[in-house]
């Protein structure tokens, strides 16, 4: 029964992998397994599909085909970008609420000799270029700011950002792996230097990604060995991953060129409407600003929420809540105390996150399960509070 | 809709054989059950400071134990989650065991664990989740009587393994919600029965030590902890005197002590005395520590508070029981009667050695856990 069926809105994290993609990728692991290295038949396959996929993967950013770095996800793609523009005495310009691709890559960078400062949101979790502009120094080589934030969907101002760069001289790189797929990018509108990507954001699987770099600009690879991908990224390339990459982004190109982000937006509208409405003490952060069409950050008012995402779970609602340590436990978003928001208020949010194969038949269920979760959750929370003022008055 | 059953169970799963065989009994009762690990203390975090291994081995929370929690689970086919309490744990166990000993006292975390974490936090925890119950892996059996119209807390089959002395702190409410499955059975058993599941934990060797201390010494973590913390150990270097007042040595701090103790006692007296001296008492606020001759260190009576009360509401008036002072002590028989407004007083029939500060005392009747509280 369809109704039996889990409901998945953490796209954010991951996604599923689309059958046509599957379908794509499949010849390249048995009967086109060449290496796209060799000069016989079986590598030039694998060549031809390479080209084809980076055609693709460039047609979704507006970039060139020979701008597209092909990586192995969105984290390489970002250590890329710094390890390879970075060296000591060089000053970075960051924000506190980048991925951690982005920020232990700084911290790395700190200890070897580079200056790195971490630029704070507002409350709305953005960052200004006037903020970018006063923390310029004349030895700053790179500004990374990313373009859409994984935890709030909140767009960053990086096309003037990036003018600030460009005027001062310095690089201007951005992690993308949230936008991309989503919402319309363009490199030459941005205006950036270096832009990150990730293929499992966007219905491709996990372990592919690409890192756009400018025509012109030079950066040192983070990985030697054979001159695969000019010379930019040395080791024998992921063919089905790179065609199932191609692939997601060619239907994402369609997609969005489709109207599909409308689309979107108004399923994710029905779900934040319904949530305004239905659950009392509830706000969604960033609400004011320019979001991705997929993403609620949801702060609800004395909910635990790495509870209410266990509870979810338990009834059939996938959804995240801070980001996961080593253990498996969740420690509040750093991104929301980036925005500056208390731990006793990170701790109460959750993030929801749609993608284009979300129905507004799962958005209905899902606001019904968490409704009732949430009220559960409040009622033994104050139950709670109530006990622990006796005790604490039995005490007195 | 995938629904929980209306009587699903929240496991406490530590990774150790007890609670991996509880799960593994009550999903083969059928019973709807979920399995929850406690994220309570990270052992990297005072690694590397003075005194402290640097090598992670500690058993509480280390990645291995999470690991061998979740495979148990996988194996077993049931839900589960790292639920994350270090803030709490830090709170309610860390600092009162790291300021009972600056104290001079010798505290007892893990009862502070089960009164504040594990019955406590875990019941709402599972609540929240839409569990109404939670079983433990410890060995100590509950059950309601008509009669009294409370639930009891009784000792276990296993009486090697009873942990009844952990467990004085609970409530009625968290008794009622509370499952101790391997109440009635022996620990040879739980390990059969794992191996017989083919649980992975079938052989792996108990916990000893206190969970966030790795390798046991407890002092380097009380000087690494404050370090930590930004503040130095609290001068309190003072004199060794014997009972009557008598200034008989010195000591570089009241924390290195506690009731009872022998060792690094002789090397600290100004001359030598034939007969061993012990430990007699900490008087943290001259930084005195007692000392004596053996025979001194047995008494008859002890003050206890912050009761709590099992198998009765109150207590009234005299009562007899078993008492026992520490995790190692066989209960002896005592008259327990109510002193002041919140206190207890007892009264061995013969005298008892080391009645320390800061362990609990626990009031037996049989097997009964009658009730019981923290010695002054």
């Amino acid at each position: 029964m369809p109704n039996e069926q889990r409901i998945y809105m953490d796209a954010n994290a991951t996604t599923p992998v689309l059958p046509e993609v599957v379908d794509a990728m499949l010849p390249y692991w048995t009967e086109h397994f060449g290496n796209a290295s060799a000069v016989h038949e079986h590598g030039r396959i694998a060549r031809s599909a390479l080209d084809e996929a980076r055609e693709h993967v460039a047609a979704l950013i507006g970039a060139s085909p020979s701008e597209i770095t092909f990586t192995s996800g969105g984290t390489e793609s970002d250590n890329q970008a710094l390890f390879g523009a970075l060296g000591p005495g060089q000053h970075l310009i960051t924000s506190r609420m980048e991925h951690h691709a982005v920020l232990h890559a700084a911290e790395e960078l700190d200890k070897r000799g580079v200056e790195v400062t971490y630029l704070d949101c507002d409350r709305d979790g953005v960052v200004s270029p006037e903020q970018v502009r006063d923390a310029l120094r004349p030895n700053t080589r790179l500004v990374s700011i990313m373009l859409a934030n994984n935890e709030t969907g909140v767009l960053q101002p990086v096309r003037e950002i990036a003018a600030v760069a460009r005027e001062h001289g310095c690089l201007m790189h951005s992690d993308a792996v949230q936008a991309c797929g989503k919402t319309p990018v363009s490199v030459r509108e941005l205006g950036c230097d270096l832009l990150s990507l990730s293929a499992h954001k966007m219905h491709a699987p996990k372990g592919v990604g690409a890192l756009w770099t400018r025509r012109g600009v030079r950066i040192r690879p983070l990985l030697h060995g054979g001159p695969h991908e000019r010379q930019r990224r040395a080791g024998t390339e992921n063919v089905p991953g790179i065609v199932a990459f191609g692939e997601a982004c060619r239907r994402s190109t369609e997609w969005l060129r489709d109207g599909g982000a409308q689309l979107l937006e108004a399923l994710h509208q029905r779900f934040e409407t319904g949530v305004l409405k239905r659950i009392p003490e509830a706000l969604v952060h960033g609400s004011q600003v320019s979001r991705l069409p997929n993403t609620t950050s949801l702060r609800l008012t004395d909910v635990d929420s790495e509870a209410l995402v266990i509870a979810l779970d338990l009834q059939g609602l996938s959804i995240s809540g801070g980001s996961a340590c080593t253990s498996g436990a969740v420690e509040p978003s750093h991104v929301l105390i980036a925005m500056g928001l208390t731990e006793e208020e990170a701790r109460s949010t959750v993030r929801i996150s749609l993608s284009r194969l979300n129905t507004e038949a799962e958005v209905d269920r899902a606001l019904d399960i968490l409704d009732r979760v949430v009220q559960r959750s409040r009622t033994i929370e104050a139950v709670n509070a109530a006990s622990c003022e006796d005790i604490q008055r039995s005490h007195a | 809709m995938p629904e929980l059953a209306p009587d699903t169970i929240a496991v406490a799963m530590s990774g150790g054989v007890d609670s991996s065989a509880v799960a593994a009994l009550l999903k083969a009762e059928g019973r709807s059950i979920v399995g929850l690990t406690l994220q309570l203390w990270d052992q990297r975090r005072l690694a590397g400071h003075e005194g402290m291994p640097e090598q992670v081995q500690g058993r509480c929370c280390s990645m291995d134990d999470v690991y061998d929690a979740r495979r148990v689970a996988e194996q077993l086919g049931i839900p589960y989650y790292v639920v994350n309490q270090q803030r709490r744990f830090e709170q309610d166990v860390v600092k009162p065991f790291v300021n009972e000993y600056l104290n001079g006292r010798t505290p007892v975390p893990c009862t502070l664990c089960n009164n504040h974490l594990k019955f406590d936090q875990l019941l709402v925890t599972a609540r929240q989740i839409g569990a109404d119950r939670v079983a433990t892996g410890h060995y100590a059996r509950v059950e309601y009587s008509q009669e009294r119209g409370r639930w009891l807390l009784m000792r276990p089959a296993d009486t090697a393994k009873d942990q009844s002395y952990f467990l004085f702190g609970l409530t009625q409410d968290q008794l009622a919600h509370t499952l101790f499955p391997l109440g009635n059975m022996v620990k040879p058993q739980v390990r059969a029965l794992a191996a017989e599941q083919g649980l992975r934990v079938a052989a792996k060797p108990d916990s000893q030590e206190i969970c966030f201390i790795p390798g046991g010494d407890y002092k380097a973590f009380l000087h690494a902890y404050l370090e930590e913390q930004g503040k130095a150990m609290p001068e309190s270097s003072g004199e060794l005197v014997t009972a009557a007042g008598e200034v008989v040595g010195s000591h570089e701090g009241i924390q290195h002590f506690t009731v009872g103790q022998k060792k690094g006692v002789q090397q600290r007296l100004h001359a030598h005395h034939a007969t061993p001296f012990y430990v007699l008492g900490i008087e943290p606020a001259q930084n005195r520590v007692i000392v004596g001759e053996e025979q001194e260190l047995h008494q008859r009576h002890a003050l206890v508070d912050t009761l709590n009360w099992i198998a009765l509401d109150d207590l009234r008036g005299p009562m007899r029981v078993l008492a026992k002072i520490r995790h190692r002590h066989e209960p002896a028989p005592a008259t327990i009667r109510p002193h002041g407004d919140s206190m207890a007083e007892v009264e061995f029939d013969e005298p008892q050695r080391a009645i320390t500060p800061g362990q609990a005392a626990i009031f037996f009747q049989q097997d009964l856990v009658v009730g019981g509280g923290w010695i002054r």
